[in-house]
This record gives structure tokens, sequence and C-alpha cells, in this order.
């Protein structure tokens, strides 16, 4: 006891304080560049190993990439011989000159020449449509998403197949190519396998069991095969069933193909953003009296897809590249178009195919940087509307 | 609406009740799997009638107002809304959540929209309400509520009183003829308890249809016109709160009452 009391005696018991304390500046080693540093780059030795390893990396590796794409690279020239180092005697970087010959095959395929400015109408009617609906503060956006979503897939239908009764010569798909069906492909995948996958992520939660048996059996069986096997289904095995008059266009077959493969995917992450979902929100929903598909539209699926914006972009750039696969089918998308060019003997030397390649690398890479750092300012965007 | 007279006193009764019953519970029994979690419960409610239910946790309490807009199922027995009986017909469902609010312990607000929008999504959706009277209806309610500045805030900016108040303006924005409250006041900090109470018995004063299950005892004293004690899935005692409190005729409600009032 004693002891105890003694410790108390030394202790201060009562405190009051008298002003308060002003905020002040953080220390510098926590602030500015050196702080930046020291936080991000030098904070434990495994982080300084990695930050020198990766130095080095890049150090290797950027000086190479800027040499070759544009140091040596070959600016002009009318055939191989401006890209041959036997002919030219210095080192040869990319071969520019191949890649604007072939350029326009890159982006229309073999369209017909005269035609091709519908081709370049659908992409300023496309670019307008997707800055319309993905600028925030762009005007009337409702109107924007009609135009998206109706008027735009029915005009670039007629523009890129043509009418006769318009004065539009119709363009079979055969003659469609490189960017031109890559980017079809991709928009037509993007934009119907996130209903799609919407509806079949809520028939698998479904209480109905022939609903959600239907969805379980679609969902496993295009995700248990890979695409190559659905395109070549679609295009191999389909016309053997169905007399040829009736046969469905190539291209849309893939189309049809690839849409219903991603929507299986994108079930499976609807359907995860779906069980984030508390069971507080759909009680909630119903106790004030929406019914199911006022509850799934008004509440649950806003919710649910802001938590899955990085997974529904995920894949969708997985779907921008798997555009690629329907090569295997026949359909010149822009690899094909310069996996065709490449071999071309007019332009064959060594650096041609790297060339090519790098251009799709720059190509696809450009797309899908794009789409992943818009899903970040949106999730950016999202969360700062309801931090708690 | 009771007379002013009538609020004198912290306690309002006797309340003025219709002759209408608001809600029947006849023989109702509901199991999970095979557990037992409500059997034989007989309950009438009165129109204006406010019944606080309270006992041990599990005691089912919770699942028996859920029935009474469908939350949950119930296997045997029958329930009738203001005369409606309630059964798997979705046209039913539909018609007696449209009359019945409900407040739940974990607000369940929507936390995407903001507090007005809260308010008068389901009037616009579900009762087709233009849009600007639906906005008017809600600040009238989120006045009522006393937080009418707190409109275009989303739910998460607000503290845990503010959002279950939020819950009720919500479900007054419906102009429902009964409210159900399932715990409204054990989510929230102490000192919050008291805000949610007290427009609770300001809701009670306008004679609105009230069950309650809640463990605020000073509450159900002061508001209430019968409290029911449940306990293993049955209702084990039903009292006036004066009767109740004082004199627990049942062993299982003396034991509550002294594990519960220190």
């Amino acid at each position: 006891m004693t002891m105890a009391e003694g410790d108390l005696a030394v202790a201060e018991l009562a405190f009051v304080r008298h002003s308060t304390i002003a905020p002040r500046p953080a220390p510098a080693t926590m602030t500015g560049a050196r702080g930046w540093l020291r936080k991000n780059l030098l904070s434990s030795p495994f982080n300084i190993a990695l930050t020198i390893l990766i130095s080095l990396l890049l150090a290797w590796a950027i000086p190479e990439i800027v040499k070759f794409l544009f140091i040596d690279a070959v600016w002009t020239g009318t055939d191989r011989d401006a890209c041959l180092e036997s002919v030219q005697h210095r080192e040869i970087g990319a071969c520019w000159p191949f890649v604007w010959e072939r350029l326009p095959y890159f982006i229309y395929g073999s369209y017909p020449i005269s035609e091709r400015w519908r081709v370049d109408l659908f992409f300023v009617m496309l670019a307008v449509g997707i800055v319309w609906l993905l600028w925030l503060n762009a005007p009337r956006r409702d109107l924007g998403a009609i135009y998206f979503f109706l008027i735009l897939p029915v005009t670039s239908f007629i523009l890129l197949t043509g009418w006769s009764a318009i004065g539009l010569r119709p363009v079979d798909t055969v003659l469609w190519g490189g960017v031109l069906v890559t980017i079809v492909v991709a928009a037509v995948g993007i934009v119907c396998s996130l209903p799609l996958g919407i509806l079949l992520a809520l028939g698998r939660r479904s209480r109905m069991p022939t609903v959600r048996v239907l969805s379980v059996i679609f969902i496993e069986f295009v995700r248990g095969v890979p695409l190559v096997t659905v395109l070549f289904m679609a295009s191999v095995m389909l016309p053997l069933f169905i007399p040829e008059q009736w046969s469905p266009d190539k291209l849309v077959r893939a189309l049809v193909g690839i849409a219903l493969f991603a929507s299986a995917y994108m079930a499976e992450v609807v359907r995860a953003g779906l069980q984030a979902i508390p069971k507080g929100q759909y009680e909630g929903a119903m106790a004030v009296g929406l019914r199911y598909w006022q509850m799934m539209r008004l509440v649950v699926l806003p919710q649910a897809l802001k938590v899955t914006i990085p997974n529904i972009v995920n894949t969708y750039i997985g779907l921008f590249k798997d555009t690629t696969l329907v090569f295997i089918v026949g359909i010149f998308d822009l690899l094909r178009t310069i996996e065709v060019s490449r071999i071309d003997p007019k332009w064959a030397t060594p650096v041609t195919s790297t060339t090519g390649y790098a251009v799709a690398a720059i190509f696809y890479l450009v797309f899908c940087y794009g789409m992943s750092r818009y899903a970040r300012a949106t999730e950016a965007r999202l969360t700062k509307g309801d931090r708690r | 609406m009771n007379d002013s007279s009538e609020h004198h006193g912290s306690l309002l009764k006797p309340a003025k009740l219709n002759t209408a019953v608001a809600v029947e519970l006849a023989d109702l029994n509901k199991w999970y799997g095979d557990f037992h979690v409500l059997r034989d419960i007989n309950l009438k409610v009165m129109g204006g009638e406010r019944i606080v239910i309270c006992g041990p946790s599990g005691s089912g309490k919770s699942t028996m107002i859920r029935c009474i807009n469908r939350l949950e199922e119930h296997q045997i027995g029958r329930i009738f809304i203001d005369g409606v009986e309630l059964t798997a017909d979705l046209k039913k469902i539909d018609e007696v959540r449209r009359e019945v609010g409900m407040v739940f312990q974990h607000f369940n607000l929507f936390p995407h929209l903001t507090v007005l929008e809260n308010c008068t999504l389901a009037p616009i959706w579900v009762r087709k309400m233009p849009k600007k009277e639906a906005e008017e209806v809600a600040l009238h309610y989120l006045t009522r509520v006393k937080i009418p500045e707190q409109a275009n805030k989303y739910p998460g900016q607000l503290s845990g009183g503010q959002q279950q108040r939020v819950a009720i303006a919500r479900a007054l924005c419906m102009n429902p003829k009964i409210m159900l409250f399932d715990e409204p006041t054990s989510a929230l900090d102490p000192e919050m308890v008291k805000e949610v109470l007290d427009t609770m018995v300001e809701l009670a004063h306008d004679g609105m249809t009230m069950l309650v299950v809640t463990h605020e005892m000073g509450f159900a004293r002061q508001v209430a016109n019968r409290i029911v004690f449940m306990d293993e899935g049955q209702i084990v005692e039903a009292n006036v709160p004066e009767e109740f409190f004082a004199h627990p005729q049942h062993e299982r409600t003396k034991l509550f009452l002294s594990q519960i009032l220190h």
C-alpha cells in the first residue's frame, strides 16, 4: 500500500489545459520531394533493393526501345531496300515507310477505297458517342445514351454494310478488316456483354430454379470452353446444321460468339458485386415497396456495379485483346492485317515483323491503358461520393 | 390525432383507438429449417395502437414483425394487414408493403443516394408521385425529424442518430398506416438514442399504429398501450405497461425484468 501511495504522490493527478495547441507543419523529412522519395522508394531495405533493380531494368530497356523506334529508325523509302542493313550499311531500327504504305490496309482492311469515307464517318460517330457518354460534364447525357445505344448501332450498320436504296453500295463483311474490325468486334462485345452479364448474374442468384439452372449451365459451359473453340463452333459447326442461305454472315457469327463468351465472364464479375451488397439493402428496398426489378435497378445494381468497375474494365480489356482471336475463323482484324503485311516480299526485311508488331503493341496499349485510366478516375470519383 | 390535452404528462394514454384491426396474427407458425422460431402467435393490433415487443435475443420478436411485411415467410397461420390477408400473392405483398413502413436496426439507407433521394425513391417509383411533389413530401418529413438541412448529404456523412431519423422519414414518406420498428436504437451510440426515441414519441402522439421491438423500457413505459413479452418463439405475457412492470405474472417475465431493470 505504502508503495502505491508513494507512486501516486509523485504522479500528477489533475490536469487542466489552459491554452489550445495550434497545428504545426509536418517535419521536412515527411513532405516535399524528399519525403516522397523516402516514403515511396526507400522506406525499407527490400524497397531500396527493388528501387535499384527496377531502375537498372528501365535504364537498360528504355534506351534500347528509343534507339529502335526513333534513333535508328528509317523514316522514308519506297521498298525493302530502305530498311536493309546490307544496302544502307548502318544499323537499322524500325522500318516506318512500311507502316506508312500499309497504314490504310491496317485501318480499313480491303474495304473498297472509294467507300472508305464511310468507315471514317463511323469512327467519328463512335468517338462522338464515347466522349458524350464518358465525359461527365457533357450536355444532355441522356440523349447521349440514346444516341450511343440506339442511333449509333443502326446508322453504323447501314453505313458500313451499305444500303442500295439510299445509294450506299453494299460492302461484304469479307472485305472489312484492320482497325475497323477490331473496333467493331470490341464495341459489340463491350456493349452487349454488360447487360447480358447482368441478366445472367441475376439469373444465377434467382430463386426460380429453372432460371437459375439455365444461367448456371450457360455460364459454366461458356467459361469451360476456350474462346477459340467457341469461334470455331460458330464458324465451322454452325453451317453444318443450318442451310447455307439461312446461315448468318461470318462476322456476325464471330460477333455473337464473342458477345456470349464475354457475357459469361461478365456475369461472374457482376455476381461478385451483387454478393458484396448487404442483405439490409434488399430488405430496405423491399420494405419501402419496391418491386424486384425496381429494387435491382435503383438500389442494388448501382452499388454492385460501382464496386465491380475495376473488374468490369478488366474484363473489357481482356475482351479487347481477345478480339485478335477472330483471325482463326478468317476475319482480318488489325493483328491479322499486320501478319499478312509483314510477309509481303516487297517489304521483307529483318526488322519488318518487329516494326509491325510494335505498331500493334502501341495500338492495343493506347486503348487498354485509356480504359484503365478512365476506370481509375471513375473509381476515385465514386469513392469520394460516399466516403464515410 | 390525439387531443393536445393528452400531451401534458409524459404518459400518453389512453390512446384514441380506431375500432378497425390494423394487424392480426392468427396461429402464426414459422420454422427456419427444423428450428421452430414462431409458435402459435396470436396478436391483434388495433388502429392507432402502440405495441412494444420485448424479450431475450432469439425469442423471435424480430422475426414476428418481419413476417408482417413479408420480409420473412410464415408457414402456418394467417396474417391480416388492414383487412388484407398476406399470402404468397405478389400483388398482396406489394399492397401490404405500401401500407407498412419499417425501420431497421442498421438503418438500411441507400448509401449511393442522397438523404432526399432516399426519401423520394419509393414515392416516385411505387406511388408514381411526380418528383417535385415527392421532394416536398420528403422535406416535410425531414423537417419533422428535424434534419431538413441534411437533405443533400449522403447517409455516410451523417451520424447514426441522424441516419436513423432519415430512415424514419423515408418510411413516413410512403404515408404508411402502420410502422414497424426493429430494434431502432440498438446500433446507436448512447448519446444518440434519445433523438431517435423523441422522434418515435412524436410519431406516437400523431396516432400512428406502431409495433416496436426494443429494449428501451423507458420508451415502453411512456408510449406503449401494450407490452408483449416473448420467449422461445411464443408470446409469454402481454399487458398494459403499468401492470406489466408492476405485477409481472409469468416467472420468465419476472426474471427478464429483474435482469434488465437494475
